[in-house]
């Protein structure tokens, strides 16, 4: 009780107190067995909605920070500088019709929408949002997000093959090639990182940037980890320079061409979503997480940065680095398809070999900035 | 309680989809009702508690092998027209190869289970302890080693490509001006 008061006062607004109160409800109210099944939807339902509402928001930033770029204004007639737009376009494509395609496969073109979106959720499930805010704590962490993630593309190339049209067919394989070259340096950017801390566990690797950020600790390798990430991300979620799999230009919309209403909004959804997932991680993985700013020895400020809760720090983190992947957006021009896999094969993933060994000996030989100044940063 | 009906409804979908896996006409679905049985190949893992097990289900079945097949069916000849069934020796030929694989595979099952289930009796693993016996020395601790010839593979595969470039430069150079 003692430790729950003190925890109350020095983070007034985490949201651990009344988890807990929920907690204790359920289990007076009902058996264990009941109570567990109740938290467990209630978790899930609260991790749908969040899904939708961070989309719903990440669709106007977007158009917003797009306008500014642009020198426009954006949506703005719907509420206060138009924030209820993506509500309205929501109803709308909630109430569009489903149109079935004569000659597709109809099983696949079904089913290819859920892939997608599952492969989103299932990764979104597992991030740490806040200070005890995490559904999973899995050992293995960071392998699952990749694991997971990498269900999606599957997704993509069957519902280009389905649709039965050319344009998504192409859209399709390029998105595929494109997903499966720079998964591999998403993976190799992470393993530089889960070496550099010692663990896959979410939990423990944001306990460990506790005083010195990874993206601080491993210096020079860790930040071409975490510039190779960055661009990896933006590949693997087919926006920024690299939106060829729907060059409208030439594919109409690529892989989703055919489909409409619903089944349209998935792909559109988990599009938004892989994105926010693609920051978190960066975030987590190399800005600290949701772990507030500390400097060690500091303790009034350590304090101090407490009563900003976690989970404002974790979407802060991760909306910057979503700022910076719109920023990407619209300052860069799309590549070729061939240049886009040549930067893959012959840029990224030798430099990411290389700097994984790089790291290995860093570690090895107690060249991170925790060892070196253990005064300064070390935990 | 739980654990069984998630255990028989994870076992319904394997039966189901392993069936409509090897009946179906369309080979693209076939590839896809494979991935079914293989996604819930994976869920038996996370329900025992092998986490790691798990995810390397998933990323090298469902994210790579998988993605490798369908990419590879797209590039045959007509995917989407439905296969039509080949009587004869063919069928026969295949069905004793399948009992001679079970049989196998039990015999296997069999002989190894009492030592699979003394692992089995632990929680689950955690990551370190997976890294010091992939690269450890000792019994059973040789996967380091074991992974190094796939290296070999590697390398064959390389010369392949090489090979097969290696004729086609002239081809090459004459489409290009085309282009």
């Amino acid at each position: 009780m003692q430790l729950k008061t003190m925890l109350f006062y020095s983070h007034p607004l985490e949201l651990t107190r009344i988890l807990e109160a929920i907690d204790t409800f359920l289990r007076i109210h009902l058996s264990p067995g009941l109570a567990t099944l109740a938290e467990g939807i209630l978790v899930g339902l609260l991790l749908l909605a969040t899904y939708a509402m961070i989309a719903l928001a990440l669709i106007y930033i977007e158009r917003k920070v797009a306008a500014s770029f642009q020198a426009r204004l954006g949506p703005n007639r719907l509420g206060k500088y138009g924030v209820f737009q993506s509500f309205a376009d929501m109803i709308k494509i909630l109430i569009k019709e489903i149109i079935q395609i004569k000659k597709a496969d109809k099983l696949l073109f079904y089913v290819a929408p859920f892939f997608v979106i599952v492969a989103s959720v299932l990764a979104f499930g597992a991030l740490p949002f806040g200070m005890n805010l995490q559904a999973i704590d899995f050992n293995i962490g960071v392998f699952y997000l990749l694991a997971v993630s990498s269900l999606g593309v599957i997704g993509i190339l069957l519902a280009g093959w389905s649709s039965n049209n050319k344009y998504s067919m192409i859209g399709a394989m390029r998105s595929g090639a494109q997903f499966i070259s720079y998964e591999l340096s998403a993976g190799f950017s992470l393993m530089t990182i889960v070496v550099l801390s010692g663990t896959m566990q979410f939990s423990e690797i944001i306990e460990g940037q506790r005083y010195c950020w990874n993206l601080f600790n491993g210096h020079l390798p860790a930040m071409i980890a975490f510039l190779i990430y960055l661009i990896s991300g933006h590949a693997e979620t087919n926006r920024g320079p690299f939106d060829l799999p729907e060059a409208e230009s030439e594919l109409t919309a690529g892989y989703h061409t055919e489909y409409s209403g619903l089944q349209f909004g998935f792909f559109y959804l988990s599009e938004y979503l892989n994105m926010f997932i693609v920051a978190a991680v960066a975030a987590t993985v190399f800005l600290g997480g949701w772990m507030p700013l500390q400097i060690k020895g500091w303790e009034a400020f350590n304090q101090a940065m407490w009563f900003i809760p976690s989970w404002v720090w974790f979407f802060g983190k991760a909306g910057l680095l979503m700022f910076f992947s719109l920023w990407v957006r619209w300052s860069f021009p799309r590549l070729r398809i061939d240049l886009l896999l040549n930067l893959e094969w012959k840029y990224l993933l030798p430099a990411n070999l290389v700097n994984l060994l790089v790291m290995v000996v860093v570690v090895l030989s107690g060249l991170t900035l925790t060892e070196l100044f253990p005064a300064l940063f070390g935990n | 309680m739980t654990e069984q009906i998630i255990f028989y409804l994870l076992a319904l979908a394997i039966t189901v989809f392993s069936i409509l896996a090897v009946t179906s006409k369309l080979i693209v679905r076939s590839a896809t009702y494979l991935l079914f049985v293989l996604l819930a190949t994976a869920g038996l893992y996370m329900l025992l508690g092998y986490h790691f097990l798990f995810a390397v289900q998933i990323s090298v079945y469902a994210g790579g092998i998988m993605v490798l097949f369908i990419m590879a069916i797209f590039l045959t000849h007509k995917p989407g027209t439905s296969v039509r069934t080949k009587r004869g020796w063919r069928i026969k030929s295949s069905a004793l190869l399948s009992l001679a694989g079970i049989v196998l595979c039990g015999y296997i099952i069999i002989t190894n289970g009492i030592r699979t289930y003394q692992f089995m009796e632990r929680d689950g693993f955690t990551m370190q302890e997976i890294g010091s016996t992939m690269l450890g020395s000792q019994k059973g601790q040789y996967l380091l080693s074991f992974e190094m010839m796939s290296i070999l593979l590697l390398a064959c595969i390389v010369g392949a490509i090489l090979i097969a470039r290696k004729t086609k430069t002239t081809d090459h150079d004459t489409n290009e001006t085309d282009q």
